[in-house]
């Protein structure tokens, strides 16, 4: 199935380098421009995160050249900007998170080039479902253990071995989606089956809408569990998605569709906190709620976005530092206050063509398998972009999830590249397969 | 799948741009609206403050009353004022807690940089990524007379208000109250600072936020017979016209008296000129006036002044805010004659402060016309390049020029050998009128005394008044308390 792929041969030199000195350029171009708005000179960490940044990228480069010599050649480029974009706002909030988010960028990087080592066929993924969707499993139950899982910020998402903290859902995510293309690779010809009709949708025998259902109790516990409204509209959201490609049946997008309303009108019945969230959604700048902590927080987001205008304030001019949780959740925010709508802009241009590569991944891939993992994973960047940026510009109300590849955060910043690792993996073909070449 | 996965691009493709276009709305669209939110406060505050905002100068040009310097916190420049007491009630203060008063506020489009004169310079400095730099504003107040004019109050055990303009272009050379206060506290980035300050002035029941010179209102005695003998002056009654000199007035419609200060009758037999009156501040005789004018008369004169009917209707413009003197409408006046003999000897219905009563004197100094205060002369952009100019205004002409010259005469004389012989000036003719002011059942009266030198070419006409009578207390008057407090910001206008 393969063998067209590799006909295609390995891509060209050039456009690999150019599009990843560009993105270097951007990185460290845009946390010089935060040093001088700040403090009104060349940072004095200029010359280690620039280094970081150049053999980071190069490192990067270098593993794709070698180990996936036929990916998309602006895939990690495109990426990588966004990564340099949030490590410069990062930067220009707080020196102590920049240099931790420049750990985790070195950490993530060695995770982009190990993953991409290990994972020689992406197919070879498919042989382990059941191993990795438990592991996935295990990860996200991981934080309501007794013990190690800790609360922060209202949700149960932490986990805590000795000095090290980490949120094991956030790599928990990767591998569920790879669990569910491989999973659906294998049932999709059994859920495809059409039994009954209703109106124009053909349905499938009832039995195998337990999947479906389990899904969603799944999702469904998160919420109750960890209390995680975000993470609970991810996975049902990538669920739904996936099946529905997998089996090209709309009539489980709609059930799915059916399913959320439920869910999300169950949960607002029973919880304060949801119910919270979407009046502070609807009622961020009213004048007598707008100084409520909830409130007030996303209407900040609103204050700093709208004082940004259209250019912005500038790196380092802004007031972002009223924003709360501006190196994560409300980056985008904080993004839009310093680079205004054209620094917004880029960031959602960035993430389309980030996604419309990876679909087109997808579209080109020869197998079942590949095609679902390059959706899966393309899909749980876009909507994990929408859910956040969605929610910090009130068109939906606001859950916490980070912004991929952009926010401050170890766990998200590595499952991130291990993600974009997966897609090089699936853009190439097996590595293999070049060498019969 | 490839049919699903085409649709699913769309799909997501759509969920871009309607966040795409919900930015669009926030950053652009609404942006105004949505940054003018009030809890966007200290944002809008951050921006306010990275102004480089301009300073407030002396009519000297150099000192300096009001200036910026960089501050290490969040607001990058911080106001400072060097004279902090002797200029606060004119500066105002600029507080991120409190905003802006006096010419901080009544100026801010030239201190802020927002002025149209000042574009080029904006975008010149946006360019070049200097903070925006305000427009400097120079003030008519002299140094040398505000440093008078404070000594004299503070030697004074009482609150003493004080104000002093040239008559010819009605520059505020001095004004200066007491109890004043330091807006340096307010102006803190400190809000624990800036809230005690805040609280302790106005739990002060002298209020010394406001301006006794220009803010408050105080009835002002005889100082107001100017009105009254200019009313009878415009209206036929030369300095000479002859008055009946009676102990006592029995007012019409009640058994209500007016008497002379300390119940004597005033010198110079059965009947009295208006100008010996004047010289003795016969309140009889001056009571006698204005019932003989009448309140519409009485009013319209005072109007010529700038008293306005009702409180708080500014009638002279001002560079700050201020409250013009008080003359009832004639109309409230109608079955009440009595009030217009007590009015026209500037008690009960009647208020003024020293900025009207200094209006006042100098208008007659100035030949009968009233020129507007000017506080501030011009503003300069940060190269030193005068961007605007705020010339003399003439705000009326309440007297002619001869009955300004017979007004002035009267004056001297009551200078020269009546109530305000404590305010001659060796070599200087002072033209000058008294004030005891009544208040209150048992208070002890407001002293005043206003007046302008040299009588005949005056640079500089004074305004005074010590509250309560000050040291003396209920056995005050104006020409002892007041006058030689005038004597000395006179002195300081004339260089002596």
């Amino acid at each position: 199935m393969s063998r067209a792929a590799t006909a295609r041969g390995r891509t060209s030199l050039a456009p690999s380098i150019a599009f990843t000195v560009l993105a270097l350029i951007l990185s460290i171009g845009a946390y010089v421009i935060a040093g001088y708005g700040k403090r009104g000179q060349l940072p004095a960490t200029f010359v280690l995160y620039a280094t970081i940044f150049a053999a980071g990228y190069a490192g990067a480069l270098i593993a794709i050249r070698t180990l996936a010599p036929r990916a998309d050649p602006a895939l990690f480029p495109t990426a990588a900007v966004l990564v340099g974009l949030g490590f410069a706002m990062i930067f220009r909030l707080s020196g102590g998170l920049a240099a931790e988010q420049a750990t985790w960028v070195i950490v993530g990087l060695i995770a982009f080039g190990a993953t991409l080592l290990v994972v020689r066929d992406a197919r070879m993924l498919d042989s382990y479902t059941y191993t990795i969707g438990l592991i996935g499993l295990l990860l996200l139950l991981l934080p309501v253990a007794p013990g190690i899982g800790r609360t922060i910020n209202g949700a149960r998402l932490w986990v805590q071995v000795g000095p090290i903290g980490f949120q094991p859902a956030e790599i928990g995510k990767v591998l569920i989606v790879i669990f569910l293309a491989s999973y659906l690779t294998q049932k999709r010809e059994l859920l495809q089956v059409a039994t009954s009709r209703i109106g124009p949708f053909r349905l499938p025998p009832a039995k195998h809408l337990g999947p479906v259902l389990l899904a969603w109790g799944a999702s469904l516990a998160i919420l109750f569990l960890q209390r995680d409204l975000g993470a609970s509209l991810l996975y049902f959201g990538i669920f739904v998605v996936m099946l529905w490609v997998a089996t090209g049946r709309a009539a489980y997008l709609v059930i799915g569709l059916i399913l959320f309303v439920i869910g999300a009108y169950v949960g607002w019945l029973l919880f304060d906190h949801v119910q919270l969230r979407v009046d502070i959604w609807l009622h961020a700048l009213d004048p007598t709620k707008v100084f409520d902590l909830g409130y007030g927080q996303l209407a900040q987001a609103q204050f700093g976005m709208a004082t940004g205008g259209i250019v912005g304030a500038g790196l380092g001019q802004g007031s972002p530092g009223l924003i709360p949780f501006a190196s994560t959740d409300f980056i985008f925010a904080a993004i839009g206050e310093e680079l205004g709508l054209l620094g917004t802009t880029a960031v959602l241009l960035l993430y389309v063509v980030l996604v419309g590569k990876g679909l087109r991944i997808a579209l080109r891939s020869q197998d079942a398998f590949s095609k679902l993992l390059a959706v899966g994973l393309s899909a749980l960047v876009a909507i994990q972009a929408f859910v956040i940026v969605g929610g910090v510009t009130r068109v939906i109300p606001l859950t916490g999830v980070t912004l991929p590849f952009v926010s401050y955060g170890g766990s998200s910043l590595i499952s991130n590249f291990v993600l974009l690792a997966l897609l090089v993996r699936v853009s190439s073909g097996p590595l293999a397969s070049r060498r019969a070449t | 799948m490839d049919r699903q996965i085409k649709t699913l691009g769309v799909a997501l493709l759509v969920l871009f741009l309607i966040v795409f276009a919900q930015v669009n709305y926030i950053q652009v669209f609404a942006a105004d609206r949505i940054s003018s939110n009030p809890a966007n406060a200290k944002r809008q505050l951050i921006a306010e403050y990275k102004v480089d905002r301009g300073s407030i100068l002396a009519s000297d040009g150099t000192t300096v009353l009001a200036s910026s310097r960089q501050s290490p916190g969040d607001l990058r420049f911080q106001r400072r004022y060097p004279h902090p007491e002797l200029y606060a009630h004119q500066t105002g203060f600029y507080s991120f807690v409190f905003g802006r008063t006096e010419l901080e506020a009544s100026f801010n489009d030239y201190l802020a940089g927002d002025a149209a004169e000042l574009l080029p310079q904006t975008l010149t400095d946006l360019i070049l990524g200097r903070p925006k730099r305000g427009a400097t504003i120079v003030t008519t107040l002299d140094p040398a007379i505000q440093e008078a004019a404070e000594q004299a109050a503070v030697a004074e055990s009482g609150d003493v208000a004080i104000a002093a303009i040239d008559p010819a272009s009605g520059d505020v050379l001095a004004m200066y109250s007491e109890p004043s206060y330091d807006p340096n506290l307010l102006a803190s980035q400190d809000p624990k600072v800036v809230r005690d300050s805040w609280n302790e002035l106005n739990r002060d029941p002298d209020k010394p936020l406001l301006s006794k010179a220009s803010d408050e209102l105080f009835p002002p005695g005889s100082t107001f017979k100017l009105v009254t003998a200019s009313a009878a002056l415009e209206n036929g009654f030369g300095p000479q016209s002859l008055w009946p000199n009676p102990n006592q007035l029995d007012l019409p419609l009640t058994d209500a008296t007016i008497q002379n200060f300390g119940g004597v009758t005033c010198s110079g037999g059965s009947q009295i000129t208006m100008a010996d009156a004047l010289r003795q501040s016969c309140n009889v005789v001056f009571g006698e006036i204005g019932l003989e004018l009448g309140p519409e008369k009485l009013a319209e004169q005072a109007r010529k002044y700038g008293f306005t009917a009702e409180p708080g209707d500014d009638l002279v413009p001002f560079d700050l805010p201020w409250t013009s003197g008080v003359f009832p409408a004639p109309e409230s006046f109608e079955g009440r004659d009595p009030a217009v003999a007590v009015s026209a000897i500037g008690q009960q219905d009647v208020a003024a402060n020293p900025l009207q009563m200094a209006l006042v004197a100098a208008a007659i100094g100035n030949g009968g016309v009233e020129m507007q205060p000017r506080l501030v002369t011009e503003a300069r952009d940060p190269n030193g390049r005068v961007i605007a100019e705020f010339g003399p205004k003439e705000f009326s002409q309440p007297l002619s020029p001869q009955n300004a010259a017979d007004l002035t005469q009267m004056m001297v004389s009551v200078v020269q050998s009546g109530t305000g012989t404590a305010a001659q000036i060796p070599g200087v003719t002072v033209a000058g009128k008294t004030g005891t002011a009544q208040h209150g059942e048992g208070a002890p009266p407001h002293a005043w005394f206003v007046c302008f030198a040299p009588a005949q070419d005056p640079v500089v006409a004074v305004a005074v008044i010590v509250l309560d009578g000050g040291s003396l207390g209920s056995e005050a008057t104006g020409g002892q308390v007041a006058a030689p407090i005038a004597k000395q910001v006179v002195e300081a206008a004339l260089g002596l």
